[in-house]
């Protein structure tokens, strides 16, 4: 029947094992130090050609040296063994060590598990939608692999083991989403604090110098999603409140040491409006909410400036309620250490501007008056909004006020509380995002790090702090229709807030409606999500007793149906296709008294019911038993055709 | 691996003794354990979890969870790979005592499904694997050493699968009614034949081509059926058989008492069985005489394979 081979460690499959263990590794490329990216290629592309060569593999001994060796470099380069990236990369060369290795069964079963471990590894990087698919696809063919060295005779044909291993997942699948819906979930980490690499985050710091906002403006990176209970306030009403900065140093303006809040000097006018916002992590302590935040959140405190600081550094993706006022006054009782501080300018700096808020405030007799003179000056001197602003020097706000006058957001916003100050009116800059793209297709509305934006706050007595964005003097535009709109053409935008083709543009929502509901549905699935599910689903008070017994339950009713499916083919006859079509012909004949004698052959049968019908039947009726007689009982294999004619000339007898 | 997963659940489980013809390994009969590999991925398994929990990695919930149903889905695929399929014993040919007695095991598929990886192994015998299509037979040859002449039962064996993931090992204990003649070692070397007594008649020529009618005889076991009187046999008389003179001139009569005296048993059957293959290879007709039967002189296969079936099963206590 077919050959036993004493090895199944075949070269194809070798190959095959290897490559599908590149496909995992290929994401790592870009995230591991450059000399272990190569060491793995060669290693890999070595380790195949050895194969295909039916060469010998290195002594152990030398492994040894290598793997000790590979355990140094990564130490050296990374300082530690056991942080995340080191631990990848170790892995990585760990599995490149191993291929060189393999040499029976048990260490390709080894590899494949390892393989495994990799694909989990990808995730610590990347969960996106695309990223998923990918790994799914590579777990497909690293199971096809160990399907393959399952085989005890030399199949060349990878396709049923493709096949095997696609059909197995599939059927998996039922019993993951089971697992995954109802398998107890705890809140990690379980120890140590996993170091997510702060830099790879983009967002808003707590400190702000020129050219800061502007480059996070160039990144189409989502910092949040917003779901509305009731239609979502005017594009102008929309400002994220996030950090406060109040200490400037002649360049850089910072915030910090906020403290929490204690009294209630708010007074609101209307309902609070009521949203869900899901925050991407930023590494920082900022929840964002719309200027005014009306309630406390749980795990995050209010500082006295109305931020809101999560008590952790949002390293997971978040999701919370929030409410907001749109209507408020608030501050009016500010202590005065904080006024004082909302006055403070470094000496030495920006003379000219000093000089300038002099001449306003003797022309003025409010704070109100000197705010719409300085948003006059902007409105009425040339003052341009660009994402490209000219490069400045000690006296910034000097040379941006009188010589530049080309700027972004946090340059007017700095200037605008530099004039304030040095004026004598207490002000602080706020920074947060602005805005926001609604997408008809998930009907929620997108922030994007593109859409950071600072503005001010100015302290005005009994009024007590009140939002000025000069920005808003400048380009109106800005604030009514979003940053796109508000650039001038040539500016160099990030792709996904172009507005320039409608199917492009529409593509994007989709891709965004899908990733949005990926990260609520699937990335999202937090214990907290799933007591939830458990409350709809009828617990009253839902506990991890209930899930337990909820998950056997369920599982075992799933696999008792897999059960039954699998069987279903155990018992399944798979009719006979030259016998059927000839019982059909018999049945046939039967229906006229016509039908074979026990014991009567196929020959004798068709030859007696030939004479008592039409000379026409009789011989199609020949012809059929002959064709019957050739297919069943002769020396050659029945051929596909010849089967097809005997079931077409079955069904056109007539008698 | 070793053939035997656990020898503790081979004396739990119930035992099913000698079967006849076809045996269908149902449902009850076909046992399932995981292996080291499947404790292996098991390991894996949890270490997934907990990577996933301290890191609140939900895709690596659903790559440990897609794991875990794939072993769930594995232990039935694994099972089913062996349930209801069905075993025959095949053709056993004899043979001499140290070599291998091959025993053909006929596996049917009757599922419409393929079964990958079925093997078979004995306990003194390496596995052997087939790959049975759907709706399909095949066979798996067992060999095992033969050390004494006699009958050697193929005995309890064990079809087992590991496909298709290797995790869990299915198998099923099946002793067939399959048996296989060993016919004694012969002697190494060419001992002289005992001298042959010339046949009545004519004598001299070899007889090539001097095939002519000598008379009947009574039939023996072992003569050819071309010699048997088919005709005389039809009209009603006894089983005769044709004789031809100068086929055979000279009869020689392999006699237990010719062999030496000193020899024991064992060693006075293999001179038997040299003799016996000297004879038919010289084409000399050849008798059997051992204490309690004789075989009369004759020639061809058939005449062989009687000589060797009474020496292989020569009983020295019973006389026959």
């Amino acid at each position: 029947m077919s050959i036993p081979v004493a090895e199944n460690l075949s070269t194809g499959r070798v190959v095959a094992l290897i490559g599908s263990l590149a496909l995992v590794v290929a994401p790592h490329a870009v995230r591991i130090p450059l000399w272990i990216a190569l060491i793995a290629t060669s290693v890999m592309i070595l380790r195949a050609a050895l194969a295909w060569r039916g060469r010998g593999l290195p002594p152990p001994r030398l492994l040894v040296v290598l793997a000790i060796g590979s355990i140094v470099g990564i130490w050296l380069s990374f300082g530690m063994l056991f942080n995340r990236d080191a631990a990848v990369a170790l892995l990585v060369l760990m599995l490149c060590l191993k291929m060189m290795e393999l040499r029976s069964l048990r260490d390709a079963v080894v590899l494949i598990l390892l393989g495994y471990f990799l694909v989990i590894t990808n995730f610590l990087y990347s969960q996106t939608l695309p990223m998923a698919l990918y790994l799914l696809g590579c777990v497909w063919l690293i199971t096809a692999c160990l399907v393959a060295f399952q085989y005890r005779t030399a199949t060349p044909d990878p396709r049923p083991m493709l096949r095997m291993s696609g059909l197995m997942l599939a059927q998996a699948i039922p019993l993951m989403l089971v697992f995954f819906l109802l398998f107890p979930r705890v809140q990690g980490p379980l120890w140590g604090l996993p170091q997510a690499s702060a830099s790879a985050l983009s967002g808003l710091s707590d400190s702000m110098s020129p050219g800061s906002l502007s480059s996070l403006s160039l990144s189409d990176a989502v910092a949040f999603r917003v779901e509305f209970d009731s239609p979502p306030p005017k594009a102008n009403k929309l400002y994220w409140r996030g950090p406060v900065l109040w200490d400037f140093d002649g360049r850089t303006w910072r915030g910090g040491d906020a403290a929490p809040r204690i009294g209630r000097d708010i007074e609101t006018v209307g309902t609070p409006i009521r949203y869900t916002i899901t925050l991407e992590p930023h590494n920082m302590r900022w929840m964002f909410a719309i200027d005014l935040p009306a309630q406390r959140l749980e795990g995050a405190l209010q500082t006295q400036d109305f931020q809101l600081l999560s008590i952790r550094p949002v390293r997971a993706r978040q999701r919370y309620a929030m409410s907001s006022h749109l209507d408020y006054r608030y501050g009016a009782n500010e202590p005065r250490r904080n006024l004082a501080r909302a006055l403070q300018l470094p000496e030495g700096f920006n003379p000219r501007a000093r000089k300038l808020a002099a001449d306003l405030y003797a022309r003025s007799s409010t704070a109100d008056e000197v705010v719409q003179s300085v948003l006059a000056l902007f409105r009425g001197q040339p003052f341009y909004y660009t994402l490209v602003p000219p490069e400045l020097g000690r006296d910034g706000i000097d040379e941006f006020l009188f010589e530049t006058r080309r700027g972004f957001c946090e340059h007017y916003a700095a200037s605008f509380v530099f004039l304030m100050r040095a004026a004598g009116v207490p002000a602080r800059i706020v920074t947060g995002y602005q805005g926001g793209v609604l997408n008809p297709i998930g009907n929620y509305l997108i922030v994007r790090q593109s859409e950071a934006h600072a503005w001010a706050e100015v302290w005005m007595g009994d009024e007590g702090w009140v939002r000025v964005d000069p920005t808003a003097a400048v380009s109106p535009m800005r604030i009514e229709a979003g940053i796109a709109g508000a650039v001038p053409a040539g500016d160099p935008l990030p792709l996904m807030v172009r507005t320039d083709s409608e199917w492009l543009k529409r593509l994007r929502f989709s891709w965004d409606a899908a990733a949005n509901g990926w990260n609520q549905w699937v990335l999202g699935y937090t214990p907290e999500r799933q007591m939830q599910m458990l409350q709809r689903a009828g617990f009253a008070r839902p506990n991890w007793q209930n899930l337990a017994v909820a998950l056997m339950a369920v599982t075992s009713f799933v696999t008792a149906i897999l059960c039954m499916l699998l069987l279903a083919r155990l018992r399944r006859r798979v009719p006979d296709p030259v016998l059927s079509p000839w019982l059909a012909l018999q049945a046939k004949l039967t229906r006229i008294g016509l039908g074979p004698r026990p014991g009567e052959g196929p020959m004798h049968w068709s030859e007696r019911a030939a004479t008592a019908l039409p000379a026409e039947v009789a011989d199609r009726l020949r012809s059929l038993a002959d064709l019957y007689v050739r297919l069943r009982y002769g020396r050659d294999r029945a051929k596909g055709r010849e089967v097809a004619e005997l079931r077409r000339g079955v069904r056109a007898l007539r008698v | 691996m070793p053939p035997s997963p656990s020898p503790v659940a081979d004396w739990i489980l119930p035992q099913h003794g000698t079967e006849h013809g076809p045996v269908v390994l149902t449902q009850r009969r076909v046992y399932i354990l995981p292996t080291g590999l499947g404790l292996l991925f098991a390991v894996t398994i949890v270490l997934l979890l907990i990577g996933s929990i301290n890191y609140n990695l939900s895709l690596g919930y659903v790559l440990t969870f897609l794991l875990a149903g794939l072993g769930v889905v594995a232990m039935l695929h694994t099972w089913r790979n062996l349930a209801r399929l069905s075993l025959r014993p095949g053709r056993v040919s004899p043979v001499y005592a140290g070599e291998h007695a091959v025993f053909a095991i006929t596996l049917e598929n009757h599922a419409g499904f393929d079964r990958i990886a079925i093997g078979i192994s004995a306990e003194a015998a390496t596995a052997s694997y087939a790959d049975i299509p759907a709706q399909a037979a095949a066979s798996i040859n067992i060999a095992l050493p033969t050390a004494r002449r006699g009958w050697l039962p193929l005995g309890r064996f064990r079809v087992f699968t590991t496909f298709p993931l290797g995790l869990f090992r299915a198998w099923s204990n099946v002793e067939l009614d399959e048996r296989c003649l060993v016919y004694p070692q012969p002697e190494p070397g060419d001992p002289p034949l005992p001298i042959a007594t010339a046949v009545a008649g004519e004598s001299g020529l070899h007889g090539r081509g001097a095939e002519d009618f000598a008379g009947l005889r009574e039939y023996h076991p072992g003569d050819s059926p071309r010699h048997v009187a088919w005709k005389a046999y039809a009209r009603g008389d006894q089983l005769l058989t044709k004789q031809f003179g100068g086929r055979a001139s000279s009869e020689v009569w392999l006699d237990w008492a010719t062999t030496p005296g000193h020899f024991g048993v064992e060693q006075r059957l293999a001179r038997l069985t040299r003799w016996v293959l000297m004879a038919e290879a010289d084409a000399t007709a050849y008798g059997l005489k051992l204490p309690g039967r004789e075989i009369p002189p004759g020639l061809g296969a058939n005449h062989r394979e009687a000589c060797l079936q009474a020496l292989a099963l020569y009983d020295p206590k019973g006389g026959r």
